[in-house]
């Protein structure tokens, strides 16, 4: 930074923003308030760019007891129990530091959660990194990975879903989005309000250091420049061994009714926890610089005010409580003090005594003398930051989905006529994207706390809950391939395939949360993308009738030359109110019917099978019909309250032969089967049109199924029988492709491979993508793509 | 009478919920000993559980050690009471000399989290006599140093005397060594839990104390849990153990 360059823009406001802040303080500010301002109005915290978009968001919901604009959202699960949930990013510090990136993520997202009074009980992750050949893809992937797992094994909180997904889009610019669930009983919400002018501001957890100084404005809010290693000293550093001692003193705080307001320090530090806990309560606070523990000497008031510091939370005290809040804190071995009160003026004022021995006397006024740093409105560093109404523009070569009902394209790429299927879904259960994900959840302890049902691997994570016979269902979705063609479908899959997977085990959709990935706001592409995102988010959560209860916004993600694909990460908690009645996405028993619900359309862009085939030049992506995904969730949920499902998986990436294979594979069993290709059998078997379910139904049910599907509407279509080692899928109809059509019959040659094949490409396929082969007594030499043919 | 069994709870410890909910359900009134107490309240059972105690940033259990409450577990052991440490806990008692041998880092250098199969060699020690038949014990592992090494004179000592209380198996039964696919984490000739040479005390890297109840994949850890508790009811009732006069010498 060179004398020119004025502060505010080191600092990465702009000169509009400077002229705003003047109007809000009626003055210049001084360099600290500049500084405060410049961390409260970084995009990460601000929302400046998509508050307009995110107002568009249903928020109400029945249960819901606490939203948007908490720290996490809660919703009421019955039984004087409620969930808390949020999803957040952390994805340009894991671009820079891989490990202390992810590590912090999930330190961050956690103590949202039990900020409320929650104990978090579960974490899920989703990652999304470029070409997994690449040797700096394979750096991060380890790195992300070892920091989700070094966290979360050592807060003990099972990790036990989420996604990984590889794309050229993220080759520069990895995703790292957390999400994170607690469980709490109705009596311990609490909220992030600084309430009772006279009480006492009280910090407790790890000492301030230098790190994470300006990381919300530096790194979160910038796109990525040449110089990505100075942003290095951005990135916090974690410690889950405080943050454990932390969840256990702030619960036990608030259980003990202890605090007004508990609210935890991420993005700006005490700048942000004091801002917005006064801002929200109504009030100021006399904010005493002195009194804050260091972790070393010599820091500068800015850095003070803005370290992003991990392990910290502040919590609103009433002086009466003070000694039973220290001894808490003490015995968890966290450092605690008194850096404040809560006063009725609204202004947030940093003082600083001349010795700097404190600046508040006991009684919480100014010591003689005492110096005013800085004094800002809470509400102009939070609810009345600024926002911005950005450009927004479709760019010029965008292709329309087709309308309902129009006729599937000719797919001209395989399988072709004459070769077998089976090879392309083996490539696909092969693929980076479709393979087990073992290597790497395994590394993540999943079961920790004893609640675990469903762990990672097998669709939704189902944790039961002590005492009750009810579940949490939990998932992670985000179509980033087809948003990139169409952001307003694409958002609106996100949330269709993240609710059908809670409703293919029989649970209720609660509400959603979002993480928000997409490009510089200040591209009027980008921002048209985030638009078109949030109104498929909006409509696809109206259609489903889910509340949104809270999420994040990550924008900027963008790397030299390349932006991400525009990636809405969904997270959904569902409830499922008896765990005994739980269906699984694995074939049960021989003998059972297979049954397709739901109607495929046309269109293979966007899908796994187009990544690996190449896509036909004027082809789009599947549309969805919003009304019909809720009837065919409905129909599902009902199906399995009723008992007539054995189990059932939804068809999403890599198609129905997917969909098919992996119930086989997890079933540990085959299926005979035929299955009518229309005039397009890569359509019918790989295609990825939304709104569609494998049912495993035994056979004295079937016909109550089939009445069922009638009554709400939904086309059903008996596909076999489950059994044997192998699965068999014959094609009948027009584009029957093959050898017995050559010979003029309607039927074609099967796709047929051995339940054993399918699992030895699935399990096999990470690993040799990223090159971990032979590692933790992992396999020989496995067979190349071509080999599996 | 119920049996009070202790739940030793480090800063750091986080398997304590499964160890209170596991002691539940084997009928054991569990009783949370802080570390900073030597008071131990008079349990007579002791179970360590898992976590990272202190954070092991240094080594797994290397710190615990020495907090006040493992001086008083170390007395209620020399004393003949039954302590089972796990994972965590293992390492603790380890690091301890409680219980022979040392936890290393595993054999591929990355925490693991997977089901295991884990054979019981004998069926008549405080901490596997109420498993029933012997036959191989599905539980999950969760550990980044859980590979049991010891030096050869030990190993063949620990076998001879009946240390030896748990070894990993592969799927086809047989004992899983460093390389096998059934074993996780390297651990010589395929060892999972010891205990001393006294008897009363065992250490195991997999968690019985999660594997409990049949809607979380598997229970058949609960064998192992009710056999602690039955160890502290006899404790309790008459001062010692059967089955820890088998061995020669009180100390590990």
């Amino acid at each position: 930074m060179t004398a020119e360059v004025p502060l505010h823009i080191v600092l990465g406001l702009t000169d509009e923003e400077l002229d705003a802040i003047r109007g809000k303080l009626s003055r210049e500010p001084n360099d600290l308030e500049l500084a405060m301002f410049s961390v409260m109005w970084s995009e990460h915290c601000s929302y400046k760019s998509s508050r307009p978009l995110l107002k568009t968001l249903p928020t109400k919901g029945r249960d819901v007891v606490a939203g948007v604009g908490e720290q996490a959202g809660v919703i009421s699960i019955g039984g004087g129990l409620a969930v808390a949930f949020k999803i957040e990013s952390h994805n340009h510090p894991s671009a820079v530091e891989p490990y202390q990136g992810a590590a912090t993520g999930v330190g961050g997202i956690l103590r949202d959660v039990f900020a409320m009074g929650a104990r978090p009980i579960a974490v899920l992750d989703a990652l999304r990194f470029g070409n997994p050949a690449d040797a700096r893809t394979r750096h991060l992937v380890d790195g992300v990975v070892r920091g989700v797992g070094g966290y979360g094994n050592c807060v003990g909180v099972p990790t036990v879903g989420g996604e990984l997904v590889f794309d050229p889009s993220y080759q520069g610019n990895p995703l790292v989005n957390v999400m994170a669930i607690g469980l709490l009983e109705d009596g311990m919400l609490t909220r992030a309000s600084a309430d009772g002018p006279g009480n006492l501001v009280v910090l407790y957890g790890s000492a301030t250091g230098r790190d994470g100084i300006g990381g919300a404005s530096v790194l979160a809010s910038a796109t990525f420049g040449d110089q990505d290693p100075s942003k290095r000293p951005s990135v916090q550093v974690g410690d889950p061994f405080a943050e454990k001692l932390l969840i256990e003193a702030t619960l036990e705080l608030i259980a003990r009714r202890l605090v007004v307001s508990i609210q935890d320090l991420g993005a700006a530090g005490i700048t942000c926890a004091t801002c917005e806990t006064a801002d929200r309560g109504g009030t100021g606070m006399l904010v005493d610089l002195d009194a804050i523990p260091r972790r070393e000497p010599g820091l500068e008031p800015f850095e003070v005010m803005i370290s992003e510091s991990q392990e910290r939370m502040v919590a609103i005290v009433e002086p009466s409580r003070w000694e039973a809040v220290r001894e808490v804190c003490t015995r968890w071995e966290l450092p605690v003090a008194i850096i404040g009160r809560v006063t009725a003026e609204p202004d947030v004022v940093v003082l600083t005594a001349p010795d700097g021995a404190g600046a508040l006397d006991a009684d919480g006024r100014p010591v003689p003398g005492a110096v005013e740093l800085a004094r800002i409105p809470a509400p102009a560093l939070a609810s009345e930051a600024i926002v911005f109404n950005r450009e927004s523009r479709a760019p010029a070569r965008r292709r329309a989905a087709p309308a309902p009902g129009a006729p599937a394209e000719q797919s001209d790429s395989l399988p072709v006529r004459g070769q077998d299927p089976g090879a392309v879904l083996l490539a696909l259960l092969g693929s980076p994207n479709l393979s087990s994900r073992r290597q790497v959840y395994e590394q993540y302890d999943h079961n920790v706390q004893a609640n675990t049902v469903a762990g990672p691997g097998h669709g939704a994570a189902v944790l039961r809950i002590k005492g009750t016979t009810k579940a949490l269902v939990a998932t992670t979705d985000g179509n980033a391939s087809v948003s990139q063609l169409d952001p307003w479908l694409g958002a609106a899959l996100s949330v269709a395939e993240a609710s059908r997977n809670i409703s293919i085990t029989g649970a209720r959709p609660l509400g959603v949360t979002n993480c928000l990935n997409y490009g510089d706001p200040t591209r009027p592409e980008a921002f048209w993308a985030l638009a078109e995102g949030v109104r498929g988010l909006a409509d696809a959560c109206v259609a489903l009738g889910l509340p949104v209860t809270g999420g994040n916004v990550s924008l900027y993600n963008e790397a030299p030359g390349s932006a991400i694909a525009p990636t809405p990460e969904i997270g959904i908690v569902g409830l499922l109110d008896d765990v005994a009645s739980r269906v699984g996405p694995a074939f049960c028993a021989d003998g059972n019917a297979v049954i397709l619900a739901g109607e495929s359309g046309p269109g293979l862009a966007g899908s796994e099978y187009a990544r690996l085939a190449g896509r036909a030049q004027e082809d789009a992506p599947p549309v969805i019909d919003l009304e019909r995904e809720a009837r065919l969730q409905a129909f599902v949920r009902e199906a399995i309250a009723r008992g007539l499902v054995e189990s059932c998986q939804d068809v999403s990436g890599g198609g129905l032969a997917v969909a098919l294979a992996e119930m086989g594979m997890w079933g540990g069993r085959g299926a005979q089967l035929r299955l009518g290709v229309g005039d397009s059998p890569a359509v019918a078997l790989f295609g990825e049109s939304p709104s569609r379910l494998v049912v495993e139904v035994a056979p004295r049910h079937v016909p109550a199924l089939h009445l069922l599907a009638r009554q709400y509407g939904i086309h059903t279509d008996a596909l076999g029988t489950t059994g044997g080692s192998t699965l068999v899928i014959e094609l009948a109809g027009e584009g029957a492709t093959g050898a017995a059509e050559e010979r003029g019959s309607r039927i074609a040659d099967a796709l047929q491979v051995s339940v054993d094949d399918l699992r030895h490409a699935w399990e096999h396929g990470l690993p040799r993508a990223l090159g971990w082969e032979g590692e933790d007594g992992e396999g020989a030499a496995l067979p190349r793509p071509e080999a599996a043919r | 009478m119920t049996a009070r069994v202790g739940i030793v709870l480090f800063p750091g410890s986080n398997r304590d919920i499964d160890a209170v909910n596991a002691l539940r359900i084997a009928g054991a009134e569990p009783v949370v000993l802080w570390h900073e107490s030597v008071d131990l309240e008079g349990v007579t059972g002791i179970l360590i559980p898992g976590g990272f105690a202190y954070g092991d940033y240094l080594r797994a259990g290397v710190i615990a050690r020495f907090s006040p409450v493992m001086r008083a577990v170390a007395s209620f052991a020399a004393a003949g009471g039954p302590v089972l440490g796990i994972c965590n806990g293992f390492q603790v008692l380890a690091e301890a000399k409680l219980v022979p041998g040392a936890l290393l880092r595993n054999r591929g250098l990355r925490f693991v989290c997977r089901e295991v199969a884990l054979l019981p060699e004998h069926m008549d020690t405080p901490f596997t006599r109420e498993v029933g038949e012997r036959r191989p014990l599905r539980m999950p592992v969760a550990h980044g140093e859980g590979c049991y090494y010891a030096d050869g004179a030990t190993l063949d000592a620990l076998e001879r005397d009946g240390g030896v209380l748990w070894r990993y198996t592969n799927p086809d039964g047989s004992v899983a060594g460093p390389d096998d696919p059934g074993n996780p984490n390297g651990s010589l000739r395929g060892i999972a839990g010891v205990r001393n040479a006294a008897g009363n005390v065992a250490g195991l890297m997999p968690h019985p104390e999660t594997a409990v109840e049949a809607i979380l994949g598997s229970d058949d850890g609960l064998g192992i849990i009710r056999s602690l508790v039955v160890s502290a009811a006899e404790y309790a009732a008459t001062g010692r153990i059967a089955g820890t006069k088998q061995l020669a010498g009180g100390a590990a």
